[in-house]
């Protein structure tokens, strides 16, 4: 009986254990067709538990990020009375799209150390990638691209756009834009309390360029002379074709 | 519609492309011109990068002149041989402008170089072209002949490796032409156009071609060193999109034709001041935005390795 009991204590003290993440997604899967023009994935699911709900309320963070990928920021300086890149600073991975959607203001659903432990944020997720420690010129560059990003509907941050209902339901949709990336699209979930962690749940979402998008784009970039050819064989039948079509209406 | 274009990874409206291939072939078919420093700056403006829509562009370029050129061969007003001179220069040319070209874009400087080239030369074009139409106007309207005297003789005549060119009646030396070729060969990679606004005054003034197999010859060397330019951005940079290709040129190609037409029936002189101040304009928008202070300072670019 003492062992059981041991057991029980020791199943209740595991926090991770408590609370725990079901998902489900509208789509694991994005087709880049030819007529792509953006795609919503609606992201829902429920808090499995097996004991009482606790006092404080349940927050819910969802994140989908982008592939990684080194890039290169330049800035633009005066030069000779023309805008001219002066600066360039390396970043080693930035994610091609990150949206971030919270059941609540930024502040309330998770405290600024969990971000960093958990790399939340668009911020820290690019700063834990960084090998090399950043001054205060490469946190500029940082921000920048997180500006021109968030501009371009890339990264986002949707606050209070995650309903969660009675405090097991869950749903948010994010819109993701037409000009996406292809790749493994890494989504997580977290349930937050106090602002700390108590659960976190990863999946993958899939985007890829299916049909003739799909065979473009491999053909451009790996038989670049094939496809080259294949460009100009359009041009010249298409010039060939153009003058014959408009001599013939000319002629009738 | 929007569309997405596989290698620029951006969505754009076809009916957009369509419509802006459709107008620059109208006024190249007006204007006899290859329409391909106007349509490169309209890619620009419309938010496709500037690497892809050079490379693009010559694509582009083939087609059109590949269609215009079918009408001068029946005409038989094509110069194989001055064009093959040409053309050896334009391969030449194309080949450094390309090197130039990567060079740069590993350098970040890619898209001040082409932006500063169509500053310059639509900026040359544009008031040589306004000033040689508001005079066209004056002379038509006081009545009064002017009688243009070729050159027969000046420096060109002193250069060694002279050739014999029956179609354009003409015995001078190959360096001139090669020069000419490799110059037009070098815009067309950098600036993705196919250099007739340069090569067919350099063919008339300094090598005193007449103006008869002028535009068919300048045509034939436009076909390959644009194709070539085509193959050499597409093998090194993967910067040529074919589906935005297709719709520009069917756009442009239809357009052309009907331009023809038109220009066929309108008065020349005030067409021409029409384009010149379209190319001013474009010229004063790219002009003003390497002034303006830019309204975000810091770009992104893809990582090495790409």
């Amino acid at each position: 009986m003492r062992l059981v009991w041991i057991l029980w204590i020791f199943y209740v003290a595991l926090p991770v254990q408590a609370e725990d993440v079901v998902l489900g997604l509208s789509k694991d899967r994005v087709a880049i067709t030819a007529t792509f023009d953006g795609s919503e994935i609606l992201v829902f699911g429920a808090v499995k538990r097996e004991t009482a709900i606790p006092e404080t309320p349940l927050q819910v963070i969802v994140t989908i990020a982008g592939p990684y990928k080194p890039i290169v920021v330049r800035r633009k300086d005066k030069r000779f009375g023309i805008w001219v890149n002066t600066e360039n600073t390396k970043i080693e991975a930035a994610p091609s799209f990150y949206a971030v959607a919270t059941s609540a203001p930024w502040d309330e659903v998770i405290t600024p150390k969990q971000d960093a432990k958990h790399q939340v944020s668009v911020a820290r997720a690019i700063k834990a990638r960084q090998t090399a420690p950043a001054d205060a010129e490469q946190e500029r560059f940082t921000e920048a691209v997180i500006r021109i990003r968030s501009d371009e509907n890339l990264y986002q941050l949707l606050e209070n756009e995650v309903t969660v209902d009675q405090q097991t339901l869950f749903r948010t949709s994010i819109e993701m834009p037409s000009n996406l990336t292809e790749g493994h699209y890494d989504t997580r979930i977290l349930l937050t309390r106090n602002g700390v962690v108590i659960s976190t749940l990863n999946t993958e979402i899939d985007v890829r360029k299916v049909g003739l998008e799909r065979f473009l784009f491999s053909l451009s970039r790996e038989q670049p002379l094939v496809y080259g050819l294949l460009s100009l064989a359009i041009a010249i039948f298409a010039g060939w074709g153009a003058s014959g079509l408009f001599s013939a209406l000319r002629r009738s | 519609m929007q569309i997405y274009l596989p290698i620029a990874e951006v969505s754009v409206n076809a009916f957009l492309l369509l419509g802006l291939g459709g107008m620059v072939g109208v006024l190249s078919g007006m204007f006899g011109v290859g329409g391909g420093f106007l349509m490169t700056p309209l890619l620009f403006f419309i938010g496709i990068p500037p690497a892809i829509a050079v490379a693009t562009e010559a694509n582009q370029i083939v087609a059109s002149s590949f269609s215009g050129v079918l009408a001068h061969f029946r005409r038989r007003t094509v110069d194989f041989k001055m064009g093959t001179v040409l053309l050896i220069g334009g391969l030449f040319g194309a080949g450094i402008g390309v090197v130039v070209f990567n060079y740069l874009k590993s350098m970040g400087q890619v898209d001040l170089l082409v932006r500063l080239c169509y500053v310059v030369f639509l900026g040359i074009i544009g008031s040589l072209m306004f000033m040689e139409s508001l005079r066209a106007i004056q002379r038509s309207r006081s009545n009064v002949k002017v009688s243009f005297k070729r050159k027969q003789r000046n420096w060109i005549h002193a250069l060694p490796f002279k050739m014999r060119f029956r179609t354009s009646g003409l015995y001078i030396s190959v360096i001139p032409p090669l020069l000419i070729g490799l110059a037009v060969g070098v815009l067309a990679a950098i600036m993705g156009v196919g250099g007739g606004f340069v090569m067919v005054p350099a063919m008339i003034y300094i090598l005193g071609m007449p103006t008869k197999v002028v535009v068919g010859t300048s045509l034939f060397q436009i076909i390959f060193v644009t194709a070539f330019t085509t193959l050499l951005h597409a093998t090194t940079n993967y910067t040529v999109d074919m589906v935005l290709a297709v719709l520009l040129l069917v756009g442009g190609v239809i357009g052309a034709q009907i331009g023809a037409q038109i220009g066929a029936r309108l008065k020349a002189e005030q067409l021409r001041i029409l384009l010149a101040l379209l190319v001013l304009m474009v010229c004063g928008k790219l002009g003003l935005d390497l002034l303006m202070e830019p309204a975000e300072l810091y770009s992104i670019a893809s990582g090495a390795g790409h």
